[in-house]
């Protein structure tokens, strides 16, 4: 218990490269994918999202192969699946089940083989655990630069298409008629969802990677009406999940008899709770504050 | 190919193709691609946890996948159906990523129960696969025409006393005995694939729901038996031949669609909804 506390106290995980590394990149995949979240939730894209995360996971193991970069390998393959979602049709309801379930298992299948081919040509072991599972504590400090300006750049795409997403998702008529093409920012969207995820995939791995698009989204949808708010609480909750896992993993070591737990397990599990926290407040909130038309408040912005 | 080792492969992944092409039929048509994902992904710390507390794996399989399905069944109740089933799904991997670091054969084990290893059946595993399957037809083919009704028209489903609450949670338990079954075969991200592919180009062909059914069917063994060939000659992981030719029998099912809608101006099919109104009304008509 003292040991616990002498470790708390004097935050000597702060000092660690690779923490810092982790907080930083882990927390500008939090903070990306809560703004992109609400929107996913929001146009119904959870599925979609996923998919794009599992996808991903093909880019991440053909990255070893290449020799490349694994956010490169990440962030192209989550574009191509998201070019052919919206080629298959993911905009139509009554299309977008099968087409993303196609998408996907696809990229499963690519995914399957880049690993295969990994084990054999190449001396790596261990390549599907990091991929479809993720390693913070591994990152190289040169990868921080990259993670902050696929952040940076994912973030002002968002900025550019709040106005015109929140207006095609509310009332596509009248977006066209003030010369939004839905279309266009669907796909925007889409691509701008692919970076999130891939920065995601990086963290917390590729198959627990919708876990901070959908969850603290999700969580946070359930709280707030007000997309402006539920943003800003999305942000709150990834934030702490993703740094409180980091935090919880590093501290594992000592806890359980130098065995340390997995990040990804800490923060997906801070995150399920959150969501079934969620469920209760939103009754709370409902019996506090009626309000007849949910969607007033996303027309006025 | 078809030596005496390879026979226990073809018989069971045979008969995981047929129940995986019935079961996804009704997958397509209730759009519950999402939950045919997460299940099998769910199912995934089974194994692990039966490694760690030393019983047989399959009786992990089962306790994780009814979890799984109690699960979704009640998140879904509480909100969006697509957040459910994708946080149930994240929260039973990152457990499993957690146990399976916990058992001392973390790489290899990860990547068999995600992609199959298809070419290692013993005559000893056929058995729980053969009686899973006997009871997911019996149960399909008993409720075939709820089921159908359920799926197309839920408000006129209510109206004929069918709840809509118990005949989820029959089909998301059904969808589980497949994945349980299948899992440990085919792995838990093909499961997928021949859950959704093969039902989704047989329904974009017919819209009749009896010859979609019997197409998925052909189209699920079809697949199932030219990726087990392919993978045995390449060596590759079967998963990746499941998976590209699932992506390539839909798009060629929908451009044959097309083609033949444009060219020889051929009344699209009515949709599956309209057909399946016609065979209930049909089937019964002294109520209609």
């Amino acid at each position: 218990m003292l040991t616990w506390l002498a470790h708390i106290l004097h935050w000597s995980f702060l000092d660690s490269g690779s923490v810092q590394t982790a907080l930083l990149v882990g927390g500008s995949a939090a903070v990306v994918c809560a703004v992109i979240g609400v929107f996913t939730i929001l146009r119904g894209y959870a599925f979609a999202g996923h998919a794009l995360g599992d996808v991903s996971s093909a880019g991440g193991s053909a990255s070893f192969l290449l020799g490349i970069s694994p956010l490169a390998g990440f962030l192209g393959i989550a574009g191509i699946a998201a070019v052919s979602l919206e080629f298959l049709g993911v905009r139509r309801a009554r299309e977008q089940d099968v087409a993303t379930g196609i998408v996907l298992g696809a990229g499963i299948g690519l995914s399957a083989l880049f690993l295969y081919l990994d084990t054999t040509t190449t001396n790596t072991t261990g390549t599907a655990v990091t991929v479809m599972f993720g390693s913070m504590f591994t990152f190289p400090a040169s990868l921080r630069l990259p993670a902050m300006m696929t952040a940076a750049a994912a973030l002002v795409m968002m900025a550019i298409l709040y106005r015109p997403l929140l207006l095609s998702m509310v009332d596509p008529e009248l977006a066209t008629t003030r010369g939004i093409s839905t279309r266009w920012v669907g796909l925007l969207h889409l691509l701008t969802l692919a970076a999130a995820v891939a920065l995601a995939a990086l963290s917390v791995g590729a198959v627990l990677a919708s876990a901070l698009v959908i969850g603290p989204a999700g969580a946070a949808v359930r709280i707030s009406r007000r997309p402006g708010v539920a943003i800003l609480l999305a942000m709150l909750l990834g934030l702490t999940a993703v740094w409180c896992g980091i935090w919880m993993a590093y501290e594992s070591y000592y806890w359980f008899a130098g065995r340390a737990w997995p990040v990804s397990f800490f923060v997906v599990t801070i995150i399920f709770l959150s969501y079934l926290t969620s469920v209760p407040l939103q009754y709370v909130r409902r019996r506090r504050f009626v309000r007849a038309m949910p969607m007033a408040a996303y027309a006025g912005g | 190919m078809f030596d005496i080792f390879m026979i226990h492969t073809w018989i069971a992944s045979t008969i995981i193709a047929v129940t995986a092409g019935i079961l996804g039929f009704f997958v397509v048509l209730r759009r519950s691609a999402f939950a045919a994902h997460a299940l099998p992904l769910a199912t995934f710390p089974g194994a692990a946890a039966a490694q760690l507390l030393g019983i047989q794996p399959l009786w992990g399989l089962m306790g994780f996948v009814t979890l799984a399905v109690v699960l979704l069944h009640q998140l879904q109740k509480l909100g969006r159906k697509d957040v459910a089933a994708g946080l149930v799904l994240v929260t039973l991997l990152a457990v499993g990523s957690l146990l399976l670091s916990m058992t001392n054969t973390y790489a290899p084990a990860v990547f068999s129960l995600l992609f199959g290893q298809v070419l290692g059946i013993s005559a000893a595993d056929l058995w729980p696969v053969a009686t899973i399957a006997s009871l997911v037809l019996i149960g399909a083919m008993s409720l075939y025409r709820p089921l159908l009704l359920q799926s197309a028209f839920p408000e006129l489903a209510i109206s004929r006393g069918i709840s809509a609450g118990v005949i989820d949670i029959i089909f998301l338990g059904l969808l589980g005995l497949v994945t349980a079954m299948a899992m440990p075969v085919v792995g838990a991200l093909l499961v997928f694939s021949l859950l959704i592919a093969p039902a989704a180009a047989a329904q974009s062909l017919s819209a009749r729901p009896l010859q979609a059914l019997v197409l998925a069917v052909m189209f699920s063994v079809g697949m199932m038996w030219l990726a087990i060939a392919l993978s045995f000659w390449t060596n590759w992981p079967i998963g990746f031949f499941v998976g590209t030719m699932g992506a390539l029998l839909f798009t060629s099912a929908r451009m044959f669609r097309y083609i033949r809608h444009r060219w020889f101006s051929t009344a699209l099919p009515t949709t599956m909804k309209n057909s399946s109104m016609k065979l209930i009304l049909a089937a019964q008509p002294g109520e209609a």
